[in-house]
């Protein structure tokens, strides 16, 4: 490959871009497969937002309970994604996430166990059994730091602070590589590649109330979009039902969905476990139908069905939604989690320390003798890069995708847990995905300086508007609509305002203008940030508003059933013309589940 | 809600001063919730490093009224009144403004000699909570590398970074050497290449451990003691050769590639 890019530039055969779980193990196999690896990473690395995972790691490894196996797993992920899954994805999840599990302890990991000594599985919503690997409630911690170490091990170059703007590509139309900005001192630099890898993680940073650090920006949804992939199921955006609604300025913070795997239950003012009032037909008859019931489940699941408390997350977060609208809610706009009552002060500490901190460092709540209150905060986004699920490949040669950046594996609805495994799962097949491609040997040939300096420009721009608009303005003002319009319960009319205030949106960011110099300037970052936030939003607002019924992540207030025939499509959208370009979306058919996989799903119905 | 005064220091490696921010506090907010204010509104460029805001990813540690804080997780009700001071922290070279170069830690992280584990038996190890819990202690840390910064082999001379890890590397030692999987020995690496010697254990690291990882008493002391018996009592140390076999010097581990 040879460039003449005038900025400093980097030559790699596979370029990761993001260094959460997902980035650092597609590194791994593809440093195992002796490849030259680069990975680049807009934060330091070990701070990516795998960290903030608490519960656990879904791995049908029947540590637990023996019945478990990757068939119920996949029956599990698929229910839960509403049958909206690309299918080749959930099985090879199931099939795989125990191998990835185990294999991560050679590298270090150290998961709690279970009495004889194997690695521990926590319950979790909408997994029949206890199938999460975790370690207390900061396995996110304990993955990235497992991976983290293993890279760094093999001599892997790192650029951290490093911020990607968009990929580029040969004469040929592959990708071929990314230019780049170093955050300390604002200079760019261009990397090129035989293949990329887009591991870029999600998108919450577009809504107000989010889990999401400032990361979430949808960077590989937007870079791949606007270099020739496809996006998929964007409208499907997770809610998870347990945030942090008090005091205002922690507002949306996680809190695990452990604290319920663990016993811990939902009640409303009046104390009532409102629960029970939500189970919808497709999981009555697995739910418990009375508290004693449910409190019999937790310590054998042989001898009472699962609490309500433990349905997927969507089902829980529309119930609180619900709960609260009918005036039921905590002084603070959520609902009571309480755990106090339940278990044992020793136990609570034990099994969630982080919580236990966190609730008494930012709120001055001791969940040992409190009740939490939570309300549901934007979390996950199911909707991405659509992916062949084999290779992580994706519509443009040269570009793979995995973890939550990618599309398809989650369907609908996303169980807690399924994410890290996911992670390690696809982050592998990408890994692998990338090597088989460049071993093919048809792979990009240096790239269009002309991309690079158009990259240059746009990036630079607010420096030399004057008078433009500050670009905290936009992103606050973005943040307040995309929450109203497009937020947990959707209607028509918000959603086509949604897209109407979106195109406003795309002139004031064509307007923006920026103080201060290129070192270290959080402003410009925002900046740069901003047209991927509004890609990322344009998409979701137009999934949201043609996905005429309410499937997972995604309820409409004006439709609030499910459509058969909406069950068979993905809505998939392209661009052309740059991020202010025009988006086209067409529907595209959800993959045919074959009978023999079929079978697992009605069996158990 | 109260008005207070911000003193927050900044500039670059060439200099700086302290520029003053005054804000309007609300209620329960902390330190990072008012410079994310103060960047949204008066100063747009002031650069902090942060991540989660939730006390998981340790990326916005800076010195609070002189004191190494996550600025995520201190609230500003608990500081005392008056003016709040915020200064990068100072073991590290200056980026801009509160933000610090901390590559000194990453190129540590490479030196450490990996896990080095016997091959996994068919359907994983076989480990014990009470075998890994040591271990899971250390593993803890979220590397906001307050611990460096406080430590004062490092922070008040500079070139005894050239031979002294500081103990956020002295716990991931003691994090590997009491690993139920591990095989190597870092004894004498810990000793020789990481400075363990130079602490003398006045425990300033331990104290501001935002995870309450008891980084003195148990793992830079019991190191300590490793090293003392490995280096100095033959008998002790050609005990130790012949009942742990599977061990091996530094030298012959640094080299060895990890699975």
């Amino acid at each position: 490959m040879t460039t003449n890019s005038p900025y400093e530039h980097h030559e790699y055969d596979v370029l990761i871009i993001g260094a959460g779980g997902a980035g650092l193990r597609a590194a791994i196999e593809a440093k195992q497969r002796g490849l030259k690896v680069g990975i680049v990473t807009k934060s330091l690395l070990g701070k990516a937002h795998t960290v903030m995972a608490e519960g656990g790691m879904a791995a049908a490894m029947g540590n637990v309970y023996s019945e478990d196996n990757w068939m119920v797993h996949f029956r599990d992920t698929m229910r839960g994604g509403k049958y909206l899954n690309n299918y080749r994805m959930a099985e090879l999840h199931a099939k795989e996430a125990p191998d990835r599990v185990r294999e991560l302890e050679q590298w270090g990991a150290l998961f709690d166990r279970t009495k004889d000594g194997k690695i521990l599985q926590r319950d979790f919503g909408g997994h029949r059994y206890a199938r999460l690997a975790h370690v207390g409630d900061r396995t996110g911690l304990e993955l990235i730091r497992t991976l983290q170490q293993k890279v760094v091990s093999m001599g892997t170059d790192v650029f951290m602070e490093c911020k990607v703007l968009q990929l580029v590509h040969d004469s040929s139309g592959r990708v071929a590589g990314c230019v780049a900005y170093w955050r300390a001192n604002g200079e760019f630099v261009t990397f090129s590649a035989k293949a990329v890898i887009m591991a870029t993680g999600g998108v919450g940073k577009s809504w107000k109330f989010t889990s999401n650090s400032w990361e979430g920006t949808g960077d590989g949804h937007a870079m791949a979009l606007w270099a020739g992939a496809k996006l998929i199921d964007m409208e499907c955006v997770q809610f998870h039902p347990t945030g942090m609604v008090w005091p205002l300025s922690v507002r949306g913070l996680l809190v695990t969905e452990g604290v319920r795997g663990d016993g811990g239950v939902l009640r409303n003012s009046e104390g009532k476990r409102f629960m029970f009032d939500y189970v919808a037909d497709m999981f009555r008859a697995e739910t418990a139908d009375s508290e004693a019931e449910a409190d019999r489940w937790y310590d054998d699941h042989t001898a009472g069905r699962r609490p309500p408390e433990l349905l997927p997350r969507d089902e829980v977060a529309r119930a609180i939604n619900a709960e609260v609208k009918a005036g039921r809610g905590s002084p603070h706009g959520g609902v009571f989690l309480d755990i106090a009552t339940r278990r044992s002060a020793e136990v609570i500490r034990r099994r969630l320390p982080s919580m236990y901190h966190q609730f008494m460092e930012l709120a001055g709540v001791d969940i040992t003798r409190e009740a939490m209150e939570i309300g549901p905060t934007l979390h996950y986004i199911m909707g991405g890069v659509q992916v062949d699920a084999e290779t992580a490949g994706t519509a443009v040669p040269g570009l793979f995708a995995a973890g939550e950046v990618a599309g398809g594996m989650h369907g609908a609805n996303r169980l807690g847990g399924n994410s890290l495994s996911d992670l390690i799962v696809f982050g592998k097949r990408a890994g692998a995905g990338a090597a088989d491609y460049i071993a093919g040997g048809d792979v990009a040939n240096g790239f269009d300086q002309g991309e690079v300096e158009s990259a240059v420009r746009e990036a630079l721009a607010p420096f030399t508007r004057e008078n433009g608009e500050n670009p905290y303005d936009i992103h606050r003002d973005l943040q307040e609509m995309m929450q109203a319009n497009v937020g947990i319960i959707r209607t028509a009319s918000e959603v086509e305002e949604a897209i109407t205030k979106l195109e406003e949106f795309t002139e004031r960011v064509q307007n923006i203008s920026v103080k201060g110099g290129r070192a270290y300037n959080p402003g410009w970052n925002l900046a740069t940030d901003l047209p991927s936030m509004l890609t990322v939003s344009k998409t979701t607002a137009r999934g949201a508003n043609l996905r005429k019924e309410s499937r997972g992540g995604h309820t409409r207030e004006d439709f609030p059933g499910t459509d058969a025939n909406l069950a068979k499509v993905n809505f998939s959208h392209s661009i052309t013309g740059g991020w202010a370009g025009e988006i086209t979306t067409v529907e595209s058919p959800v993959l045919e589940i074959p009978a023999e996989l079929k079978s697992l799903l009605e069996e158990a119905k | 809600m109260t008005d207070v005064t911000m003193k927050v220091w900044r500039g670059d490696a060439s200099g700086g001063a302290f520029e003053n921010y005054s804000v309007t506090q609300q209620e329960g907010e902390v330190v990072l919730d008012v410079i994310h204010r103060i960047q949204a509104t008066e100063a747009p460029d002031l650069a902090c490093r942060w991540n989660c805001k939730a006390g998981k990813c340790g990326s916005c540690a800076v010195e609070v009224n002189g004191k190494p804080r996550l600025m995520c997780m201190t609230r500003m009700d608990t500081l005392p009144e008056g003016p709040v001071t915020l200064t990068p922290m100072k073991t590290f070279p200056i980026i801009r403004d509160l933000v610090t170069d901390v590559s000194f830690n990453y190129a540590m992280a490479e030196k450490v000699p990996a896990l080095l584990p016997p091959p996994m038996p068919e359907g994983g190890y076989v480990m014990f909570q009470e075998d890994v819990e040591r271990s899971q202690e250390f593993r803890k840390c979220i590397e906001c590398f307050m611990c460096q910064d406080v430590c004062h082999v490092i922070r008040d001379h500079e070139d005894n970074k050239q031979h002294y890890a500081g103990p956020r590397f002295f716990i991931r030692t003691a994090e590997l050497e009491m690993h139920p999987l591990d095989t190597n020995d870092r004894r004498e690496f810990v000793r020789e290449e990481m400075g363990l010697g130079y602490c003398n254990i006045t425990k300033c690291c331990t104290e501001v451990c935002p995870e309450h990882i008891k980084i003195t008493d148990n793992a830079i002391i019991p190191l300590k003691e490793r090293v003392v018996d490995a280096h100095y009592d033959p008998v002790a140390w050609l005990g130790r050769k012949i009942r742990r076999k599977t061990k091996m010097s530094s030298t012959e581990a640094a080299v060895q590639p990890a699975p």
